[in-house]
């Protein structure tokens, strides 16, 4: 028996629907091309919906889906139909926060792409085989944060707190825009 | 470095699909692995080739054996770097590498040297990674280190371990078992996290244990859960634990509601929506119990977060199932919720009003749902059809409106499913309420009008040809029906000339205009039509009789008995002779459909829907096979095939194993031998079988093989007589006879001489179930008080101590050989009692229903009442012995 909260899976596309990095964690989709299939299938039922302000969320195949949209990333979680939506939620905006952080308020595919071992970082933290992690947007970047401010700083030149400040202040400003 | 992966200084604009992948290769990436290797590890360069290496796979590309065992012993290098973001990424990419067990060995002292490193996020990680990847030998050595680590004072070291465990209990659970008084610890941490991770480790620990669960829930719910996540899963024990309390007859104050209703004060939304939820799914709530639930329901169904607004209706919906009164307050704050711009949202609440709606509200929704149709998908709008056919049938009188409602959308433009959906609603009408037959056969008359799904086409002329003719008007719907004949397909034209000779039959006087019509048809260009035209016309035209008659009125109108999947493969296995095909040959045995296969198809077919098709069975095949061997042919009609019974363990020199064919008074056992071992030949191989134990059989005659080559199965069979129509039991050693030959390997020739050899197999057992076949039925409520009470056998016994009642009922299952009807094979994981549903026919034809009740105390000890009803009393005795003695 299962009780625990599970999410079947994360999925970051790009405007197009391609990959840009993705997650599973259940066995509903045993090969690549089940889980392609999926991931057109979400994208298609989503593409014309804007999740840009609010998290969106919709049914596909017995599964809850959460999603959220930002220029040309679509962000998705995934869990189960009887699935707590607030719980797959509360995963979305911890990882959404996240990469938000970690791409110093720059959240489109080409940045996404430039760090994309800071995007397979932040998966790792949130989500340990389908179990819940941690869903603090700041902490998960802390944990990830190897150099989210300047790239060209030598890694041991900054200390994580130092790293999360910026982050923060960084989200901040992207959000008065 | 080569090749920077982070080109910050680009121009961004030149390239509009500027990747850093771009043009990557796998080959290409391997190779730069190498850098892995180098004396001097340089952690940049190496980070990015791991990144390479995970686009890569996260893209689905994927490494062989050698590639992947490879990169993993280069990767394994990198330990001696000192650089903390290098070796995040090596944690990264020996996840996903998922390496074997002897390669395991190589970073096992690394990631243990990480999991006692100073440095907490080596720690955490290191966890993670060991316990994915390691078996339980190397568990128990690093056991010490990681029940420290759930006690660890940094709390992401003592999640990471706690996660761990999580997963580690499904592989080891007497290891993590072991670990209670340090995950008890957890529980009390102050990061919020930690409590909710040892919270369902705990829990999950404890699972069997009904009296510890409900403890610890007892103990939690009195204290102060801080996360919002650990507060969900408490209400989720805690629901749990509610259930268990109720099958288990405690009446009363329902216990732990208050806490329930306590939750859904919650500042968190996350547990107000868990709690709401659990409180609507309790067992035989009360309205009174529902109220607070749906009252903070009702504020979620206007957020301005569609998350908690697509909770909320989804969870009233749900309850508007069972209490549409409960419900009814929220209908205004729903009605807004049609014009939502989530359209599952929409969907849903629409759904939710039209199962709550009273009769008088009818009219008024489906003006606003008309509005909203044309701006749905059909997915959507399939559940709304649904729904509309759903309030029909509760509100007969409003049968007009929502007929109209449903003709009209018949009439928009929709994809195959949607009409489906809607044909299948009118039908559902049409068969529920007499009144509506008229109208909703007119309306389905004028869309096969301008219907371009041929299979809608079809099934609606079937349909008309089935009540069209009881109408007070027949003759209206004929010129539709012939319309039919000049317009469409082959299909549809040969359907269409089906219906006509039902209503010419069905209506006296329509019949010489019938008659006319078929005529014309007779010289149609395709074959089927002009066959079916003939046919039809000899029928029409015969003499009247009663007895005429009655055989018209099967042949026109009869259902075929077998299961049509069965029909289809006999007819594919026919092959043309001599003999012509008899439809009585053809099993009726209905298989039951894999798990998955139903769970993938959701709901049954309604209306129109065609029935789920079944996999091809054997029993079929093994028919062909018995009477393709002319010993067999005079042993009449095989009766029943058991499942191919193993007589020897896996992986030994000779494969076989024991196929039982049931006659009426023999019984023949079909040994399917295989030859593993490549340097023999065996001949003569024969199967010595010793009935000492089995008194009431004979051994007739037996068929052996004359050769056996390697790995290429064959049969050899043994036949023995019974008593006719008896259902005899016994058990049957097995010795295996044969001559062996040695094979020269290079030239596959064999030897001349070979030795004679024995090979004890295992034994074998006829069993009463061997004597049951599996038939369903369709309505096994309707079956069961078809029957006899008076011949009805009644006994209880006990099952004994097992591990769960699914196991008990699968006994039993197994034991009698029957078909389970109406789904009752599935028992929820936790259920404490269990009614299934049996049906089979017995040797001699009789038919048998069976229902078994379970119940389980306790200390697990497993009672059960049977119920039997049989065609012949005699069967139903004999069934309570086979569990007697079973």
């Amino acid at each position: 028996m299962e009780l625990p909260p599970k999410v079947k899976n994360m999925l970051l596309l790009d405007s197009e629907g391609k990959r840009v990095a993705v997650k599973y964690y259940s066995d509903d989709w045993p090969t690549n091309s089940s889980k392609e299939a999926f991931e057109k299938a979400v994208f298609t039922k989503t593409q014309k919906t804007s999740a840009r302000a609010e998290v969106e969320v919709t049914a596909l195949e017995n599964n809850i889906i959460v999603y959220k949209f930002a220029q040309d990333l679509h962000f998705f979680v995934t869990g189960g139909e009887e699935e707590n939506e607030l719980i797959l939620d509360s995963v979305l905006q911890g990882l959404f926060d996240a990469v938000t952080l970690l791409l110093r308020g720059n959240v489109d595919k080409r940045e996404a792409l430039d760090n994309l071992d800071l995007i397979f970082l932040c998966f790792d933290e949130i989500i340990d085989n389908g179990i819940v992690l941690e869903t603090d947007a700041t902490v998960i970047a802390g944990k990830v944060g190897i150099d989210s401010t300047d790239p060209n700083a030598p890694l041991s030149e900054q200390t994580i707190s130092q790293a999360l400040a910026t982050a923060r202040e960084h989200l901040t400003r992207s959000l008065l825009k | 470095m080569a090749q920077p992966l982070v080109k910050k200084d680009d121009d961004h604009d030149d390239e509009l699909e500027y990747s850093p992948f771009m043009g990557i290769e796998k080959g290409a990436v391997l190779q730069e692995a190498r850098v892995f290797n180098d004396a001097q590890v340089d952690p940049r360069r190496c980070s990015q080739v791991i990144t390479k290496l995970l686009y890569l796979l996260n893209q689905g590309e994927s490494f062989t054996k050698v590639e992947a065992t490879e990169v993993f012993f280069s990767v394994t290098k990198l330990f001696q770097s000192k650089d903390t973001g290098l070796r995040r990424m090596v944690y990264l990419i020996i996840k996903e590498l998922s390496p074997s067990s002897d390669e395991v060995i190589i970073v096992t002292s690394s990631l243990m040297k990480d999991m006692n490193s100073k440095i907490d996020m080596y720690r955490a990680n290191a966890i993670r990674v060991l316990c994915r990847i390691i078996d339980g030998t190397l568990l128990t050595q690093i056991e010490r280190y990681l029940k420290q680590a759930i006690v660890d004072k940094n709390p992401v070291v003592s999640s990471a371990a706690l996660v761990s465990g999580l997963h580690l209990l499904k592989t080891n659970p007497e290891i993590v078992k072991r670990w209670s008084n340090e995950v008890q610890e957890g529980i009390q941490s102050r990061s919020a996290l930690v409590q909710f991770h040892a919270l369902a480790l705990l829990h999950q620990i404890r699972q069997n244990d009904r009296l510890a669960v409900s403890k610890l829930v007892g103990s939690l719910t009195r204290g102060s859960v801080r996360s919002p996540l650990a507060q969900c899963l408490l209400i989720r024990y805690t629901s749990q634990v509610i259930r268990d309390m109720a099958n288990h007859g405690q009446s009363g104050e329902r216990p732990f509601y208050e806490f329930l209703e306590s939750c859904l004060r919650h500042k968190a939304e996350m547990v107000i929506l868990e709690a709401a939820r659990a409180i609507t799914e309790l067992d035989g709530v009360t309205s009174r119990e529902l109220t607070p639930a749906i009252t903070v329901l009702q504020l979620f169904l206007s957020s301005p977060r569609p998350v908690l607004r697509f909770a909320a209706v989804r969870t009233l919906n749900k309850v508007a199932m069972t209490h549409p009164m409960a419900v009814t307050n929220c209908n205004i704050d729903m009605e807004s919720l049609i014009s939502d711009q989530n359209r599952s949202i929409a969907t849903l609440a629409i759904t939710t009003l039209l199962k709550t709606g009273n009769e008088s509200s009818v009219e008024r929704l489906m003006k606003q749902i008309t509005n909203f149709m044309s701006d749905i998908a059909d997915e959507f709008k399939i559940v709304v059809v649904e729904a509309i056919r759903s309030l029909c049938v509760k509100f007969p009188l409003k049968y007009r409106s929502l007929m109209t409602f449903l003709s009209n959308i018949l009439r928009e433009e929709g994809g195959f499913e949607y009409k489906r959906a809607i044909v299948d609603s009118i039908v559902t009408i049409i068969r529920d309420i007499p009144d509506a037959k008229e109208s909703g056969l007119l309306h389905l008359c004028e869309f096969i009008e301008d219907c371009e799904f041929t299979y809608l086409s079809t099934q609606i002329l079937h349909f008309l040809g089935i009540e069209g003719p009881n109408t007070s008007d027949p003759s209206k719907y004929i010129r539709y029906i012939y319309n039919r004949v000049h317009l469409e397909n082959a299909t549809v034209r040969a359907a269409a000339v089906s219906t006509l000779a039902k209503f010419g039959f069905m209506v006296e006087s329509l019949k010489p205009r019938i008659t006319v019509l078929l005529k014309r048809c007779i010289y149609d260009s395709d074959d089927e039509v002009r066959d079916r035209a003939t046919l039809f016309l000899s029928v029409l035209g015969g003499d009247g009789t009663v007895d005429n008659d009655r055989e018209t009125k099967d042949f026109l109108f009869g259902s075929l008995e077998v299961p049509l999947v069965n029909l289809e493969t006999s007819l594919k296995n026919y092959e043309p002779s001599e003999e012509a095909f008899d439809v009585n040959s053809v099993s009726k045995e209905v298989k039951s459909q894999p798990l998955a296969e139903k769970k993938a198809q959701g709901k049954k077919p309604t209306g129109l829907g065609a029935p789920p098709a079944a996999p091809a069975s054997g029993f079929d095949g093994y028919e062909r096979l018995l009477s393709s061997i002319p010993e067999f042919a005079a042993f009449g009609k095989l009766f029943k095939s058991s499942a191919p019974v193993e007589l020897t363990e896996a992986e030994t020199e000779y494969a076989v194993n024991v196929v039982k064919h049931i006659f009426d008074s023999h019984v023949v056992f079909q040994y399917n031998c295989t030859n593993t071992i490549p340097e023999q030949l065996l001949e003569r191989v024969n199967v010595i079988v010793d009935a000492s134990e089995a008194e009431d059989f004979n051994e007739v005659t037996s068929k052996a093989l004359n050769s056996l080559p390697y790995d290429t199965p064959a049969q050899a069979f043994v036949v023995f007589e019974k008593p006719a129509g008896v259902p005899a039991v016994g058990k049957f050693s097995n010795t295996l006879t044969f001559v062996v030959k040695e094979v020269d390997p290079s030239t596959g020739e064999a030897e001349d001489d070979g030795v004679e050899d024995e090979y004890q197999l295992e034994d074998l057992e006829v069993v009463a179930g061997d004597y049951m076949v599996k038939v369903g039925v369709s309505n096994f409520r309707n079956a069961w008080e078809g029957m006899d009470e008076e011949d009805e056998r009644v006994d209880e016994y006990g099952l004994g101590q097992r591990d769960s009642l699914g196991e008990a009922v699968n006994a039993v299952i197994d034991l009698l050989g029957m078909q389970t009807c109406e789904g009752t094979e599935t028992i929820p994981s936790n259920a404490r009692s269990h009614t299934c549903l049996l049906s089979g026919v017995y040797i001699g034809n009789v038919k048998v229903l069976v229902r078994a009740q379970f119940g389980m105390d306790s200390s697990k000890d497993i009672a059960m009442k049977l119920t039997v009803r049989a065609e012949d009393v005699s069967v139903a005795e004999a069934i309570h012995e086979i569990v007697a003695s079973g």
